[in-house]
């Protein structure tokens, strides 16, 4: 196996290419890596000796001090990249990533490029990511080595992607929840490392809990079954997988060939390696999250607990096409429950407290939910209501007089109240509590979502969204607990 | 037994199938198809084969399995669909129908269908039908499925695929992944599906794709639910025609 800790944790970094246009790839990918607060030492490196976003520049990669630098990122055109790789070597080099393009996606001399690229890392003992990749992410190491942005809050997620494109939509969906990444790489055309090595890489990873990966092409299926299956075992892998409704159209003999399009046994390899699939990038990302910050539950037994009544109709209505079950209320349960509600509550699952609840009474239910043995998961609707009514309060002409500060401020400290609750109950019992409110795009300065948030939680935008996480999060547990696992 | 003997000695047999990403493959007989997968321990109904009326009759008579009423079937290695040639009889009750279903099926082979034989098994009675097969991916390598089954397999295309070998775990995860879940509870006065039963025959076919050499494809359509045990009463394997 690759040793990665140099492309995903150097101590130095030479780039290669480094202009003072702002709009080329080299003084973007320097302004990024600065920017993201790289404590290492960069070393720009141009055909112009000169000054780039205070920084030197040298002239040539012989400038650079011996062991200063471990990887270099390159942005210079392929006819040169040899040499230059050469150079790095020498003074210590052992990973590199190449986002230059000019390789095998432009034509035939590009082809032979690429191989005589791989030829030379190869001889170096150079790990070699890309080429025509746009970029990695390291956020243990403050680093954004990348020719785009953006950069993204520290987490457990690490990205692996064969299209760049969806790096970049990871890591927006990453600071937009505030739930964190600890690596992100574009595989470029990986030409040397592919998706199973960085799937190595991060299942070894301290920093690392789950990894999310994007896949269009697989062109040795059998063999990344054989490299992920036992990775899966040890951490989760969220894979979404682009071009999946191409159905397979061959010439088939038989009537299983015909049945086998690539859809179909790319999900049953899924399923029998333990990979957990997402049907679009946004589900990806929430099963990932879900996966770095919630418990795993232990079956598929779900209860709603909802302020009001539709969203639990909703959310129960959304577990048909999972594996999870709305499961009926036990006894035990129910009686407890009715003790801390009025009369009108549903008396059954979804929990609709029906607007009955006092001070206290969200986080004592959900206290005697997830602690009940026959809970697995829980999913809580219609948290953020009080602060959306204080906002429209605190908006209105009236504020603050006719006691509107006061109520205004008890209904925000509510809704943080329910949301560190949930953390809290889910952390002390091990059932994975799901939050979920539209108000988590529509304002997410919202108590509500903004206290998920504040504590590394993700705040789903809807039932159907936080019920497609627990599937994922149920679906592996099941795999798990059948292998003894 | 191994299937590399039946490969080798019929390599002369005319190529009935032309794959276009794969070149050429030849399917082997019902008959032979059926003795491949039951020597791993798939379950088929019982059978004779014989290539004369008497020498069916003198099969059927001598084995005790295979009971009235019987399926007869012209099988051989270029005849792929036998129902759409007409070559399938089914529910004939006595040793007099039996030979002039014999006859008569023996006079509808053409010279292109080669050496031909008739298939005599017992029919078995069920409402359920799966589909089992195997297929060699392109990308995956040998891959093992379940379905459910009969003529209206492709239209429903209610599947599950694994790459084979499989483990009697992931077998009993492909029945999960079924849709049509309904089919495995008790049914129109059948008995509960046997699903240990189920998953040892797709163990056993796996097995099948895993370890025999030049496998390409091999379909168990339709696989009976016989009192909620599975039973091919179908089997066809295509393999290489270079060995």
């Amino acid at each position: 196996m690759a040793d990665l800790s140099a492309l995903f944790d150097p101590r130095g970094i030479i780039i290669t290419g480094v202009s003072n246009h702002p709009g080329k790839f080299g003084f973007v990918t320097l302004h990024n890596i600065l920017a993201s607060g790289y404590e290492g030492q960069v070393f720009p490196i141009a055909r112009e000796p000169g000054e780039v976003l205070g920084l030197d520049v040298l002239g040539s990669i012989d400038d650079v001090p011996d062991g200063a630098a471990d990887m270099v990122f390159i942005c210079t055109p392929p006819a040169i990249n040899e040499g230059l790789l050469r150079q790095a070597a020498a003074k210590g080099v052992t990973a590199a990533f190449c986002a230059a393009g000019g390789y095998r996606e432009a034509g035939q001399e590009g082809v032979e490029a690429e191989e005589r690229l791989v030829d030379v890392c190869n001889e170096l003992g150079i790990a070699l990511a890309g080429p025509n990749g746009q970029g990695v992410v390291s956020t243990p190491a403050k680093m954004c080595a990348q020719i785009v942005a953006p950069y993204a809050p520290p987490g457990k997620i690490a990205i692996a992607s064969q299209s760049g494109n969806f790096v970049s939509s990871f890591l927006n969906l990453a600071n937009h929840t505030g739930v964190g990444v600890s690596r992100a790489v574009a595989a470029g055309n990986a030409s040397v490392l592919g998706i199973a090595d960085y799937l190595e890489y991060f299942t070894n990873d301290p920093e690392t809990a789950v990894s999310l990966v994007y896949i269009e092409s697989v062109e040795d299926g059998r063999e990344m079954f054989e490299r992920v299956r036992p990775l899966s075992q040890r951490k989760p892998i969220v894979v979404v997988k682009g071009g999946a409704s191409a159905a397979g159209a061959r010439a088939a003999a038989s009537h299983t060939g015909a049945l086998a399009s690539d859809d179909a046994v790319f999900d049953g390899m899924c399923h029998q390696a333990g990979l957990i699939r997402a049907r679009d990038v946004e589900e990806a990302f929430e099963a990932a999250a879900t996966f770095a910050s919630q418990p795993l539950p232990s079956g598929d037994r779900v209860v709603v607990v909802t302020t009001v009544g539709g969203w639990g109709v909703a959310a129960v209505d959304a577990m048909a096409d999972t594996r999870l079950d709305p499961t009926p209320l036990p006894g035990d349960l129910l009686a407890a429950i009715d003790a801390k509600l009025p009369p009108r509550w549903s008396k059954n699952n979804p929990i609709d407290m029906a607007g009955g609840e006092t001070r206290d009474t969200v986080p004592e239910i959900l206290q005697l939910v997830a602690e009940h043995p026959d809970v697995d998961g829980v999913v809580l609707l219609g948290t953020g209501i009080q602060s959306n009514t204080a906002a429209m309060m605190r908006r209105g002409p009236f504020f603050p007089e006719h006691g509107l500060e006061r109520i205004v401020g008890f209904h925000e400290r509510q809704d943080t109240r329910y949301a560190e609750a949930a953390t809290e109950i889910s952390a002390a019992t091990g059932t994975p509590i799901m939050v979920a409110t539209e108000l988590a795009t529509t304002d997410p300065s919202n108590p509500a979502p903004a206290s998920r948030r504040a504590a590394g939680q993700l705040c789903h935008a809807s039932a159907g969204r936080a019920i497609r996480s627990l599937h994922h999060l149920a679906g592996y547990a099941a795999w798990r607990s059948a292998r003894g696992l | 037994m191994h299937v590399g003997s039946i490969w080798a000695r019929h390599l002369a047999v005319p190529t009935s199938l032309r794959d276009t990403t794969h070149g050429v493959s030849i399917t082997l007989s019902e008959a032979e198809s059926r003795r491949v997968v039951a020597g791993y321990g798939v379950p088929v109904s019982p059978f004779v084969t014989g290539t004369s009326a008497d020498e069916v009759l003198a099969a059927v008579d001598s084995d005790a399995t295979v009971t009235y009423p019987v399926v007869a079937k012209l099988c051989g290695r270029a005849i792929a669909h036998k129902t759409e040639r007409g070559l399938v009889r089914l529910r004939i009750a006595d040793a007099d129908s039996l030979r002039t279903a014999c006859d008569e099926l023996l006079g509808k082979a053409v010279p292109e269908d080669g050496d031909v034989e008739v298939l005599v098994s017992s029919m078995v009675d069920g409402n359920r039908e799966l589909i089992a097969g195997l297929n060699d991916d392109p990308q995956f390598g040998m891959t093992v499925m379940v379905g459910v089954g009969g003529i209206l397999a492709e239209a429903i295309r209610d599947v599950s695929f694994r790459l084979a070998p499989i483990s009697e775990v992931d077998a009993a995860e492909m029945l999960d992944d079924l849709a049509t879940q309904r089919l495995f509870d008790e049914f129109r006065g059948e008995p509960k599906a046997d699903r240990a039963a189920i998953i040892d025959a797709l163990v056993a076919l796996a097995r099948v794709g895993a370890e025999e050499v030049g496998l390409r494809s091999a379909d168990l359509n339709p696989l009976i639910l016989v009192d909620g045990k599975p039973m091919a009463v179908d089997a066809l394997l295509e393999i290489d025609s270079n060995g």
